[in-house]
């Protein structure tokens, strides 16, 4: 059972403890006489409130005191987490306590690596780097992954600073060298962490699957190891994420279209609402569709630059199939309407990509929004005048 | 990255007069947007040669030791950006709990 760590942890007496969340019942704990579970070594190390994370396998005496060792095992409770995020559940705190871990059996030369306290890149390297021995030095990243803390600032100089020394980790090791991912260098300037702590930081791959090679070359990574990716697979696993981004407007949004949908030659219809604002809410899907799954499937083959066309365009066509399978009770002037707003949903709901795409300026994106937001409201207003209109010609 | 251009405006700025040709900057950019320059890196300098493929991320800026380069870094979120014309507050990540990136 994984148990959430409390934003501001007042009492964390060990990294790889986590203290509960107040009311929260807990059968580990020690003043349990319950067996429903027994954590690994929670009886040495858990405090009434605190528990062990499930993935600590033990602990290593070492001169910076007991560091928790982490088991490489992905368990089901692990994967269920991970779905979770993936589908935007819960993504505000998916966290692990900050400080030192040992990934299988480290010593003084072992290597050094920095990551974030997102869990889902902490289990990442659970898994990829089961076989290796290394410290890993956890930032407090508020739970967020290494790029876009990076970016905040969390993933930053001072917070490296701060965990290199409380961490003890120059007791631990004979050498001064730290590996960071690369994703880590917008917020971490190396040449001030070298000064402050002696530690020279080394900026390894972007990716975690490449820090086995990174290591073997004697901390050399190729050209293709430090340039960013977006393929297809890495586009897919963000679809259910760019989805659930387009759900919350909806509670305001549906209500709308089912009472432009009943207004027509008798004021206002029931009847009319129901099936005409059923066929609305259809082509708002078919935008939806097309800007938050087709756009990032089809990304590099939806050749324009700016988001908004390429969401634009691939909304047009899911649009299009949609009228031309379900469509046939529509007038033309329903059918335009459709076709407006479901390439204008599209074209905002791709707009939104530019974010997760690793290949887009701040400065270009508030550009393209210049040019297009007023062009998808514009739309979007003509669009839902349209379907009004579209009544009155039956 | 091949396949993939964006409008390529951004605001990097590289002063080969100060670079002391350390590579930092080749190491850190995800986009190659750096390469060596002429003569060999120790003492050398590197140069522009990808200006357009610049995101922005500021890695090479933080990380140069002799402050050769300025880049403004930013949030390239489309809801962030949106929530700041809004509010008038600038971008962040925060706009739902730090759910957009």
């Amino acid at each position: 059972m994984v148990q959430k760590a409390s934003k501001e942890p007042t009492l964390v007496p060990l990294d790889g403890v986590v203290v509960l969340e107040g009311e929260e019942e807990n059968c580990c704990s020690p003043d349990s006489v319950s067996d429903c579970c027994t954590p690994a070594m929670g009886d040495v190390h858990a405090r009434a409130g605190i528990m062990v994370y499930p993935f600590v396998s033990g602990w290593l005496d070492t001169p910076a005191g007991e560091v928790p060792r982490v088991s490489p095992v992905i368990t089901d409770a692990d994967r269920r987490g991970t779905i979770a995020m993936r589908v935007g559940i819960g993504r505000d705190s998916y966290e692990i306590t900050p400080g030192l871990y040992a990934f299988g059996e480290p010593g003084e030369n072992s290597p050094v690596i920095v990551t974030c306290n997102y869990k889902l890149t902490f289990d990442l390297l659970r898994s990829t780097l089961k076989k290796l021995d290394l410290w890993v030095v956890v930032l407090d990243t508020k739970g967020i992954n290494v790029w876009c803390a990076a970016g905040k600032g969390t993933f930053g100089t001072a917070e490296v600073i701060k965990r290199v020394k409380e961490s003890g980790v120059e007791k631990v090791v004979a050498h001064r060298d730290l590996i960071l991912p690369q994703f880590g260098a917008p917020g971490v300037s190396a040449h001030e962490v070298k000064r402050a702590t002696g530690f020279k930081v080394n900026y390894g791959p972007i990716r975690a699957e490449d820090i086995t090679a990174y290591l073997d070359a004697g901390l050399v990574a190729t050209p293709s190891m430090r340039e960013a990716t977006f393929t297809l697979k890495e586009r897919v696993v963000l679809i259910p994420v760019e989805i659930s981004l387009l759900l919350s407007p909806l509670k305001w949004v549906i209500p709308l279209l089912f009472i432009l949908s009943g207004l027509g030659p008798s004021i206002w219809s029931p009847s009319a609402a129901v099936t005409r604002g059923f066929a609305l809410f259809m082509g708002l899907f078919a935008g939806g569709l097309g800007g938050a799954v087709i756009l990032p499937l089809l990304l590099p083959y939806l050749f324009w630059r700016e988001f908004s066309l390429k969401g634009a365009a691939a909304g047009a066509g899911v649009t299009l199939i949609g009228l031309l399978l379900f469509g046939g009770a529509l007038n033309w002037l329903e059918a335009l309407s459709l076709m407006v707003l479901g390439s204008a949903v599209a074209s905002y709901a791709g707009m939104n990509f530019t974010g997760t795409a690793p290949f887009t300026s701040p400065t270009s994106v508030e550009k393209e929004m210049r040019r297009w937001v007023p062009i998808q409201i514009g739309a979007a207003a003509a669009a839902l005048a349209a379907w009004v209109g579209g009544a009155f010609i039956g | 990255m091949q396949g993939y251009d964006y409008l390529g405006i951004n605001t990097l700025h590289f002063d080969a007069e100060k670079c002391v040709g350390c590579g930092m900057c080749l190491t850190v950019c995800p986009h190659a947007v750096f390469v060596k320059g002429e003569g060999n890196l120790k003492g050398g300098k590197v140069a522009l040669d990808k200006p357009s493929k610049c995101m922005e991320c500021g890695a090479c800026a933080i990380n140069c030791p002799v402050a050769a380069i300025t880049v403004t870094p930013g949030v390239g979120c489309a809801s962030a950006i949106l929530h700041s014309w809004i509010t008038g507050e600038e971008a962040s990540c925060d706009c739902s709990g730090g759910g957009c990136c």
